[in-house]
């Protein structure tokens, strides 16, 4: 366990400031919504991230992983946070990569790790079914056929969903329609026949979809983990998923906070700069210390992925929770300073503010951790 | 690593042989040691305990051999504290002159100096105030009024000093006085050692909206102050303190987790004072309250642990900016919630209709408002995190 980053680590984080600063601006983002990129990222920028060894930073190096484990993602993920790269990197390389490393038969993650690692393979985590996470409360059916499953239900706020080539879809085989018992991952080809994916625009301008699927054969082989038993692979999926979020909204919240705090020191108003009103000055300062709690937050949460998985659920929740209030605050403190050209769209900060409120409702709002933070610590 | 590993059994050994049982108890604030000439052992094992330590220098244990120490490394000392932790090991000495004033001596001091006071720390045999405040210059520390005069061999020094703890039980106390009063407001002031028993220096106690008095004022009337009790270079007692507030931030911070008593949690608090209903506290805003206050704490304490590692690694960073700050803000918070959980019963001030913890508990919420003024209070925090983290202009 780390609350400090080694040489290694930092030198990553060098390398992917500088690779995003000339490669994934903000700029980039902008020009991918102002022209409705059908895809909504770049896959030359993919594959240069895989080439890179970012899609495999997690993976073993028996499957052509980096392993650089969830410290090297953090720093990685923080960086893209802070140019709000769009890609690939969340759903395929830590969500989905995930489910297969902890739920894959072997035969599973030799032929579907190394892909990702390499770039060539996207995926999707089909979940959500409401508005809100409740990632028990699944009602989409996965019917046994002979050596097949029969799939049926619709999902929404899939993120990457309309771009990766297979979904790992969450569906009840089992148990009545709020039970973690008898869930089940099956991994589906997106052009499968009955699976139609409308991609919808959110106020990010990143990735997601709804998917319907319509009496889709799925055959058994492609089951992840074991039948009835998908929520002992996607609750620990999912707790990876979170803290990797809340590293990408550490950077969202530094970069729309430093943003800020040079803009205090260059604009005036009555005669003076306005970064020398104590009334700013003590909201940016109070800020400051949000950033180095949820810092010490955030390095505890990520070294617990690879140190200490039995305590990661409270430290996922932890760490979700606190960035979620973080990047709420700061983005909103980031408008509100700017004054009248912070909510223009020429100004990127409007962008960090839509990132945050989106980033906000993956795997679990404010609300839902603090819940879940409770009931762990027995109230 | 496994230096480190042995070391810690070595230590774990030595507690288990060296600790007295009656010194591993829960303590009350009667068992407190503090040291110094008027200081009294509540028992004949606490002095027995105080003793052993005091002869593995483990009294300050990360301070150098040489003036009586313990000479261990940030890491040993951790592995020290942990391990005491571990079996509810007491603290066997407290002291001002431990937190404070040692580490600034052995930073700014001369040898004489050192071999002088860092031993008597040591060996628990001075009690050290601090006097900074000023009645006219709380927040505003550079604005300090108190004068010492340059007198050829010694300083004379006339004024008064505010917020002296338990100065009525000290030896000697350590002052921020005006040696130059031409000088701007932070340049012009030295940084003073002066022996209380000296004629001319009194103490009166001030008594708190918490019923206690442990604060005092200190008054200095014609006190000859002999010119070796400077510490650093005359005029430049600023950077001497700024050192020492160092310190104590992260004193204050440390209070909550290192407090001698032992006092209610929230969460144990909620358990024998609330209704559940499910597993789950009835009161949903409480239990948000509850939730909340639980997150910060641990953040809190995980940036505690973050300074460590930082220190330990020649990292810099601001998590030790903000410490005073969060950890004190953090306190108040609990203090407050803990009051909200226990509702009438939490407002006893005295009686035997209260248990001892209850009562404690409404006192420690009224001192707790001191937190967040003493010390530099949170205001002048964020001044100086604007001013000195986010590099903001100054008007």
């Amino acid at each position: 366990m780390a609350l400090v980053l080694t040489e290694e680590q930092r030198l990553l984080q060098d390398t992917a400031k500088d690779f995003l600063a000339n490669n994934a601006p903000v700029a980039a983002l902008r020009k991918l919504r102002d022209e409705k990129d059908p895809l909504g990222y770049s896959p030359d920028l993919w594959q240069q991230m895989a080439e890179m060894g970012w899609a495999s930073i997690i993976l073993p190096e028996a499957y052509g992983g980096l392993e650089f484990g969830f410290l090297g993602l953090g720093v990685v993920l923080e960086e893209s946070g802070r140019t709000l790269a769009a890609s690939p990197l969340f759903a395929s390389a830590v969500v989905g990569a995930s489910a297969i490393l902890l739920g894959g038969s072997e035969e599973q993650k030799q032929a579907l790790l190394p892909a990702i690692a390499g770039g060539e393979l996207t995926l999707a985590l089909a979940l959500e079914e409401s508005n809100h996470h409740r990632p028990t409360q699944i009602s989409t059916t996965a019917t046994a056929q002979g050596d097949s499953f029969v799939l049926n239900g619709s999902k929404c706020f899939v993120l990457d969903g309309h771009s990766a080539e297979q979904l790992i879809v969450v569906a009840r085989t089992s148990g009545g329609d709020r039970d973690s018992s008898g869930l089940t991952l099956l991994l589906v080809e997106r052009d499968t026949a009955g699976v139609s994916c409308q991609r919808t625009i959110l106020m990010d301008s990143r990735n997601a979809a709804d998917i319907t699927f319509d009496n889709v054969t799925v055959p058994a082989a492609n089951v992840i983990g074991q039948v009835d038993r998908g929520w002992e692979v996607l609750e620990p999926v999912l707790d990876r998923g979170r803290v990797a979020i809340a590293a990408e909204m550490m950077g969202v919240a530094l970069e729309a906070f430093e943003r800020t705090t040079a803009y205090l020191k260059e604009r005036e108003q009555f005669g003076q700069l306005i970064g020398s009103f104590q009334a700013l000055q003590h909201r940016q300062a109070h800020i400051q210390s949000e950033v180095e709690l949820c810092r010490s937050v955030l390095l505890q949460a990520l070294s617990t992925v690879d140190d200490a998985p039995q305590e990661l659920p409270l430290l996922a929740s932890l760490a979700k929770a606190k960035l979620n209030e973080l990047a709420k605050r700061v983005t909103n403190e980031a408008v509100q300073m700017h004054g009248g050209i912070g909510v223009t769209d020429e100004l990127d900060i409007g962008f960090f503010l839509k990132r945050a409120r989106v980033a906000m409702q993956v795997f679990g709002d404010t609300g839902y951790h603090k819940d879940r933070y409770a009931t762990l610590c027995g109230y | 690593m496994e230096d480190l590993e042995n070391f810690r059994l070595e230590v774990r050994e030595w507690l288990q042989a060296n600790c007295p049982e009656s010194q591993r108890q829960p303590m009350k604030r009667e068992d407190q040691y503090w040291g110094g000439r008027r200081g009294k052992f509540p028992s004949e094992d606490a002095k027995l305990w105080f003793e052993r330590m005091r002869d593995k220098g483990w009294t300050t244990p990360e301070w150098p051999k040489q003036y009586g120490g313990g000479g261990l490394s940030p890491q040993q000392g951790r592995i020290l504290k942990e391990e005491m932790q571990r079996i509810n090991a007491r603290t066997p000495v407290y002291g001002i002159g431990i937190w404070m004033l040692g580490p600034a001596v052995l930073e700014y001091g001369n040898e004489e100096q050192k071999q002088k006071h860092i031993r008597a720390i040591v060996n628990g045999e001075t009690r050290w105030a601090q006097g900074y405040s000023e009645p006219g210059a709380g927040s505003d520390l550079a604005s300090l009024q108190c004068r010492a005069e340059d007198k050829g061999d010694h300083f004379l020094v006339n004024g008064s000093k505010i917020w002296t703890t338990a100065a009525d039980k000290c030896d000697w106390i350590f002052c921020l006085v005006r040696t130059d009063p031409n000088a701007k407001k932070q340049e012009g002031i030295s940084f003073l050692l002066i022996d209380m028993d000296e004629p001319g220096v009194s103490t009166s106690p001030i008594p708190l909206i918490s019923g206690e008095s442990e604060f005092c004022q200190t008054f200095f009337d014609n006190v000859k102050v002999p010119k070796e009790n400077l510490v650093g270079e005359l005029n430049k007692g600023w950077s001497v303190a700024k050192a020492l507030l160092v310190h104590e931030r992260k004193l204050m911070a440390e209070m909550g987790s290192d407090s001698p008593r032992k006092v209610l949690v929230p969460n144990a608090a909620a358990r024998e004072y609330l209704e559940f209903e499910n597993g789950k506290i009835a009161d949903a805003r409480l239990r948000s309250d509850l939730v909340d206050y639980d997150m910060q704490m641990q953040a809190v304490a995980l940036t505690h642990f973050r300074t460590f590692e930082e220190k330990a690694a020649g990292v810099r960073s601001a998590a030790g900016m903000v410490m005073k700050y969060v950890g004190t803000e953090a306190e108040k918070t609990k203090s407050e919630l803990l009051l909200a959980i226990m509702g009438s019963r939490g407002l006893g001030w005295e009686g035997d209709e209260f248990t001892a913890q209850e009562i404690d508990t409404a006192r420690l919420w009224a001192m707790s408002k001191a937190m967040t003024i003493a010390g530099g209070s949170s205001e002048i925090q964020l001044n100086l995190i604007a001013k000195n983290v986010l590099e903001l202009p100054q008007s």
